[in-house]
């Protein structure tokens, strides 16, 4: 079935060379470069609306952009971060570039689907970043709460909402389209355990993408009845409840925190083993542990509205649930440092990167935890603290994974290597300047600063403008990736078709790939992560003497 | 894999914990306490920030070991050892985060019981509205039922209205409407708390206490002051353009002082002198 679509994919009317990146193309790496492309392109809209309310925030007044602007910055930085850079790329790029690799297709299940779930983003981002200029964006946060989003300026808030809603197709049908990738296109003789771990990561996302964006997609349109035609859903002066929107709103918006997180999981798994040539410690309990999310991850949405007047059983039982996150999250912490142990680890900038995101996760971790205790949130719940934690997650963990997929997967691409000393400046950048922005915020949220805010007490001024410093430091970081990636492209050293002698079989064909992906059949991988020399068997060549002193002394133990 | 041997582990481990509960008894963030509940939350805070110390200090820890210790050295072109997983160890890193995370939602949960939170909300807002309770039922908050345990003081209702962009504080006994609020030392307080149009969030950093004020449901907040001083109160939810403005004050007094506010303040206070209550 796969194999049968070979000859007529050349037609002329599919245009060829660079061209082929702009163009309606079904091929699944192009569409994977078009959403990272796109998305990037985004990531840096999204950037620069940070960097205006990082400069406002400089100084206690509002004096930078009037107020309105500022929540319509605020309302745009949220809604592109999330919705245009970072789902559609940790999904749709690596996602579109990788799986049909992983499973052994020639493409995706639905590869025409797969390029109108990628169309659908360019107009969907244009509509929404237009709306500042046509009217003025929506000003209710990328939350739009009811009745503030109904009260607030209509056109904007609407052209929100289809934006949203455009977006939410695209990433539905990605998700359909990887569920029947993963299920139904593995290539004969593959079974779903021998399948790389970035799999199993893109099967518990989709399912969680097809399970509740369409819940978010009613509940937006029932928002726009309320807003264009006076309806009562959410408006309590027409006895509507604005407390039910907050359920059906993060009855898909907190398993989002796990659509943006678990494919950097599974990147991260793919490149953890290959850099510290060692197996992935405990595939089994890997597999478990991300179903173990995804369930428990639809289960826990209340936890962001502790202080919405929920009443006190359901704030214990969210509380219960959202803690038990922390174990199956926990247990892929513990395994990613055991397959670091005893490793062979080649510290580039694939590897700096994992290893940062690790540290701001499990910082982000942490806070995670403590902000699920309902007394606790109680008092930072809608703080700075609470800013402060999830930009740990999204982006202390899942952009240093993007950042760190693109310099592991960039050689796949190009055929050329990116550079490492721009590559470890660009680390040491982003996570100074990471932590330096993200950091101070939890001190912020617990001592008396709201988010969302143009002018707070002056007695937080010094650390806002710590945290101004520490973004300043991360727009920087952005120059030397850009100059890389571009100098890589022409100059960079030739990669080879395996750089980092991988196994997994996106590595097992010529870099940049073939059409179809492989010349002849597609390899049958059965152990991805087959690294590794058994225990007593080191390789004499490539010991030294102290190691094999420490053998000696093990086997006379044992 | 190679383990480190058990005494070196067991010694490093118990360093760790030490470090982390040091740092949890000994470094301050948060801002005074000025709330019976806020020296209950600050022992939560410290419980937490012990066993987050103790987590993010040992993972990085050993990610920094790792990288040095396992680091391929030049020329070197071997792998590591082949090991695919380790039955007994996962099992333990799966118990470990279970055992901690339930206590932590244990204690939490007592935690939130003596502020309050546990406690059944409209029996008690009936009480405390007296006649007009039939059609206001109080959707969320943390009731005054179990706040103080000796129950000796009544808790004093304030009326408390948001909108854009501001609070509006009445006190129906006194018939006191004031843009600030006034409340007396070592009494508890509720507040009942609607909104005109759009959600709010009435927050006192220094009482840990925030509660969202919503159209439509009428929500309960309440707490004893127990520091005296000028508090901010804070709007904690996006409510439109000058959110960040609509901040108000909250005066802790002392009983004496509070009740010379009201009789000063009060138009019915010279017909019917307050009879303050406290114990």
């Amino acid at each position: 079935m796969t194999i049968s679509l070979t000859p007529e994919h050349s037609t002329p009317l599919q245009p060829q060379g660079w061209l082929r990146y702009l163009s309606f193309s079904t091929d699944h790496k192009v569409i994977g470069l078009q959403y990272l492309v796109c998305g990037f392109i985004f990531y840096l809209i999204g950037g620069a609306l940070a960097g205006a309310i990082r400069t406002e925030l400089l100084t206690p007044i509002s004096d930078f952009l009037p107020r309105e602007t500022y929540n319509e910055v605020l309302t745009l930085h949220g809604t592109v971060m999330i919705f245009l850079w970072i789902v559609p790329v940790v999904n749709g790029a690596f996602g579109n570039y990788l799986i049909p690799f992983y499973v052994g297709a020639r493409d995706m299940a639905f590869p025409r689907l797969n390029a109108v779930a990628f169309w659908l983003i360019p107009p969907a981002g244009l509509l929404l970043i237009s709306s500042y200029f046509i009217a003025s964006a929506a000003q209710s946060g990328w939350t739009a709460y009811p009745p503030l989003s109904i009260t607030t300026p209509a056109t904007g808030q609407i052209i929100w909402i289809l934006s949203v809603l455009l977006l939410g197709g695209s990433s539905i049908f990605g998700g359909i389209n990887f569920i029947a990738t993963i299920l139904k296109l593995r290539r004969p003789g593959l079974k779903l355990m021998q399948l790389p771990m970035y799999c199993w990561a893109m099967l518990g996302t989709s399912i969680l993408v097809v399970l509740s964006t369409p819940v978010l997609a009613g509940t937006l349109v029932l928002l726009s009845f309320d807003i264009i035609a006076h309806t009562g859903f959410f408006n309590p002066s027409l006895g509507g409840n604005a407390v039910v929107y907050q359920h059906l709103f993060w009855f898909y918006s907190h398993p989002a925190v796990y659509i943006m997180v678990l494919p950097a999981f599974g990147l991260v798994s793919e490149i953890l083993p290959i850099h510290c040539r060692k197996p992935l410690f405990g595939y089994t309990t890997m597999v478990y542990s991300i179903m173990g999310i995804v369930f428990l991850g639809l289960i826990v949405w209340a936890h962001h509205m502790f202080t919405s007047g929920t009443p006190p059983w359901m704030r214990l039982f969210f509380t219960i649930a959202t803690s038990f996150i922390a174990v199956p999250t926990g247990i892929k912490f513990f395994n990613w440092l055991a397959t670091m142990w005893g490793g062979r680890i080649a510290l580039n900038s694939a590897m700096l990167f994992s290893c940062g995101f690790i540290i701001n996760f499990v910082f982000g971790g942490i806070t995670g935890v403590a902000l699920a205790q309902v007394p606790f949130d109680i008092h930072v719940h809608d703080t700075y603290f609470v800013v402060a934690h999830f930009h740990y997650i999204v982006y202390g963990g899942t952009v240093f994974v993007i950042f760190a997929s693109i310099y592991h997967w960039y050689p796949k691409v190009t055929g050329r290597l990116l550079n490492e000393d721009l590559g470890r400046l660009h680390f040491l950048l982003t996570f100074v300047g990471f932590n330096l922005c993200f950091a101070p915020q939890h001190w912020l949220g617990l001592n008396g600063m709201p988010r969302r805010v143009a002018e707070y007490d002056p007695q937080f001024e010094l650390i806002n403008q710590l945290s101004s410093v520490g973004a300043l430091l991360m727009a920087i970081s952005t120059l030397p990736f850009l100059l890389n990636v571009v100098l890589s492209a022409f100059n960079g050293a030739p990669a080879g078709d395996n750089p980092w002698n991988a196994l997994t079989p996106e590595w097992l064909t010529s870099s940049p790939p073939p059409v179809e992906n492989w010349k002849g059949e597609a390899p049958l991988v059965t152990e991805p992560y087959g690294y590794g020399t058994p225990a007593g068997e080191l390789p004499l060549a490539a010991t030294s003497g102290s190691e094999l002193w420490k053998l000696g002394n093990s086997d006379q133990r044992s | 894999m190679r383990i480190p041997p058990a005494i070196l582990t067991l010694i490093t481990g118990m360093a760790l914990v030490l470090l982390g509960l040091w740092i949890g008894q000994n470094v301050n963030l948060l801002p005074v306490d000025a709330s019976a509940n806020a020296p209950v939350y600050d022992e939560l805070f410290k419980v937490l920030f012990s066993i987050g110390t103790i987590l993010f200090v040992g993972i990085v820890g050993l990610i920094v070991y790792s990288l040095v210790k396992f680091r391929r050295k030049p020329g070197e072109t071997g792998d590591g050892e082949a090991v695919e997983g380790n039955l007994p160890l996962e099992i333990l890193w799966t118990a470990i985060p279970a055992v901690v995370v339930l206590f932590v939602g244990i204690y939490s949960y007592d935690i939130y019981d003596r502020m309050g939170g546990m406690a059944p909300l409209n029996d008690h807002s009936m009480h405390a509205m007296g006649g007009e309770m039939e059609e206001s039922r109080t959707w969320g908050g943390i009731s005054p039922v179990s706040l103080e345990s000796d129950g000796a003081a009544a808790p004093l209702p304030i009326d408390v209205t948001a909108m854009q962009f501001a609070f509006i504080f009445h006190y129906p006994d006194a018939e006191i409407t004031s843009g600030e609020l006034h409340v007396p030392m070592g009494q508890p307080v509720a507040l009942h708390m609607k909104a005109n149009d759009v959600i709010h969030a009435f927050w006192v950093p220094e009482f840990r206490l925030k509660q969202d004020v919503i159209p439509g449901q009428p929500t309960l907040l309440s707490f004893t002051a127990t520091r005296p001083g000028r508090y901010p109160i804070v709007c904690a939810e996006l409510c439109g353009p000058y959110h960040g403005g609509m901040r108000s004050t909250v005066i802790v007094d002392e009983p004496e002082t509070f009740e010379a506010w009201v009789n000063q303040n009060s138009p019915i206070a010279n017909a019917a002198p307050q009879t303050p209550v406290q114990s």
